[in-house]
């Protein structure tokens, strides 16, 4: 178990001297008081002025550094959306870590929860979308993101989550096949990418081989693996931290728009979240590994029915 | 001599933005006109090699393109594609010609993108405001940001040409006391007629010498400059002159 928020922080301290990191009074939360330790005059605190700080780091970018915008998703991205578009706009060399997101900031309730970032991004020409699924994985985008041109959004969360990608590689825009499958593919991303390998295990016990993707990278999108697993599973179920409208699931569903197979989307319904315990949080709003497979079960009839027709 | 000359260069980009916005029928000539003097002063007398321009008030990009066509980084003939399709010379600048380093036109961002290129301490970097432009929240932010980082680097121009799109600008949001607004933000503050070359030299002069914190140049300018019948008029923020009119306001610029 390992906070994907502190692979953002670390993967900031190897790049090191390579780049300058701008936080908005979140520094702390962002955990990167090691950065800001090692390399001072890297590392710069805007207060709490998102939009200054988004420009700013268009400024930064301009002089020839590679800038790493640093705080929670909701108001270093929402707030500063139209800033961050002048960025997409003009392929600046900007790249935007986006924490806590999805109900990850549980304690601090609806205000402080990000479930529209996806939405928000994927909808900018020019901008790469990354959601990495644990500590490992964040790590490596920060480091990636750092090696391509052109503005990146990085969505991580706050808490410890279970490490499942310790020893993969990581390759933007290459969606990772994670289990193998035949009965239906569930495309995953962020948090529930766990939750989507643990779903996968359980159907098996009833005899259900269900394929995991993670789609790490919501745009620039794989469509040749959505593709190919589609047109192998026949079956499709998304699953995100994140409302169901405009997020990762409507990202794979535009995808597969002019293929046959059935898709059933978990993800937020068209709510806004609340504060509680993070189990609690994620129950009510249908995120667990049972919503899942309650979801596949669904996929597996519809799939069932077309065959019928 | 020097002098002698900038006067020319302002009447020929004067002239630009004219044929610019009338051949496009789009554009916006009032707030284009009010910069002339301090654009061509910055670019043809202050800025040295290796300093930044951002124009922050976007919309008066047809100035702007008009001082890099006469310094040789876009063709002349370029111009004449101002605000038409497939053309580079949008009529808010882009970043794909050389010497203009983002998209601006979205009022209020400019001053904290400077800020950010100021920051890293290569450069001395000029930003070009309108004062509508400061009711923008972002831009105090900048301001406070810019003085907090004791930005010496970095040198905002306002002009203050007092009216926008819907009327004065004291009526629409009265800005206040600029000066005290600035000077209590750790800003140091000039202030110039905005159309006087001598007055506006001495002001980037007088800006440069101060090392510890950021400057403003408040230039008190006049909507439509140049033109007898644009000037102070509100209604020239955004109106196309129709043939006559350009005819009448190209006589009169170059009178």
């Amino acid at each position: 178990m390992k906070s994907p928020r502190q692979g953002y922080a670390d993967g900031l301290v190897e790049l090191g001297r390579k780049i300058v990191v701008l936080t908005a009074d979140v520094g702390k939360s962002l955990k990167l008081e090691e950065f800001q330790k090692k390399f001072p005059d890297r590392f710069f605190n805007f207060g709490i002025a998102e939009q200054n700080m988004m420009s700013a780091a268009a400024g930064l970018a301009i002089s020839g550094e590679i800038p790493f915008v640093s705080g929670l998703s909701i108001f270093t991205l929402a707030r500063a959306w139209e800033q961050l578009r002048i960025i997409a706009l003009s392929n600046l060399n900007v790249k935007i870590g986006g924490s806590h997101s999805g109900l990850s900031n549980f304690k601090d309730g609806a205000t402080h929860q990000m479930l529209e970032d996806i939405a928000l991004t994927r909808v900018l020409p020019n901008l790469t979308v990354i959601v990495p699924c644990d500590y490992f994985q964040t790590k490596r985008a920060v480091i990636e993101a750092a090696k391509i041109k052109g503005p990146v959004y990085i969505r991580f969360s706050r808490n410890e989550v279970p490490t499942i990608t310790a020893k993969r590689k990581f390759e933007i825009k290459k969606a990772e096949i994670l289990r193998e499958g035949k009965d239906v593919a569930i495309i995953a991303c962020g948090n529930m990418v766990f939750e989507a390998l643990k779903a996968a295990e359980n159907l098996s016990k009833r005899k259900i081989s269900a394929m995991v993707i993670n789609l790490h990278t919501i745009k620039p999108i794989d469509k040749k693996t959505i593709l190919r697993v589609a047109y192998k599973t026949k079956a499709i179920v998304t699953a995100e931290e994140h409302q169901i409208v405009g997020g990762l699931g409507s990202a794979v569903a535009e995808v597969l728009a002019q293929t046959p197979f059935p898709i059933v989307f978990v993800g937020v319904k068209d709510k806004f979240g609340q504060c509680g315990k993070l189990e609690e949080l994620m129950r009510e709003y249908g995120l667990t590994s049972k919503d899942i497979e309650k979801a596949v079960k669904k996929v597996i009839k519809l799939k069932k029915c077309k065959r019928l027709r | 001599m020097v002098k002698k000359n900038l006067e020319k260069i302002v009447k020929r980009i004067r002239a630009d933005i004219v044929q610019m916005i009338s051949n496009s029928q789009c554009g916006h000539i009032g707030g284009s006109l009010s910069i002339v003097e301090i654009i061509a002063v910055l670019h043809f007398l202050v800025m040295k090699k290796g300093d930044k321009f951002i124009l922050s008030k976007g919309h008066a990009a047809s100035a702007l393109y008009s001082v890099l066509s006469l310094k040789g980084k876009i063709k002349r003939k370029e111009l004449k594609s101002f605000g038409k399709f497939n053309s580079r010379l949008q009529t808010h600048p882009i970043n794909c010609v050389d010497g203009i380093e983002i998209v601006t036109g979205s009022l209020g961002q400019g001053l904290s993108t400077a800020l950010g290129m100021a920051l890293a301490r290569k450069n001395r970097v000029y930003c070009l405001l309108g004062d509508g432009e400061l009711q923008e929240g972002q831009v105090w932010e900048a301001a406070m940001a810019a003085s907090h980082y004791k930005l010496a680097n970095l040198c905002a121009i306002v002009d203050v040409n007092k009216l926008q799109l819907d009327g004065e600008t004291k009526k629409v949001m009265d800005l206040g006391n600029l000066k005290k607004k600035f000077s209590s933000f750790g800003w140091k503050v000039i202030s110039c007629n905005g159309h006087k070359i001598s007055e506006l030299i001495l002001a980037f002069k007088e800006a440069k010498k101060e090392n510890k914190r950021p400057q403003v140049i408040l230039a008190d300018t006049v909507k439509g400059k140049g033109v007898s019948f644009m000037e102070n008029k509100v209604e020239w923020h955004g109106q196309i002159p129709d043939e006559k009119q350009k005819e009448k306001a190209l006589e009169e610029i170059w009178r």
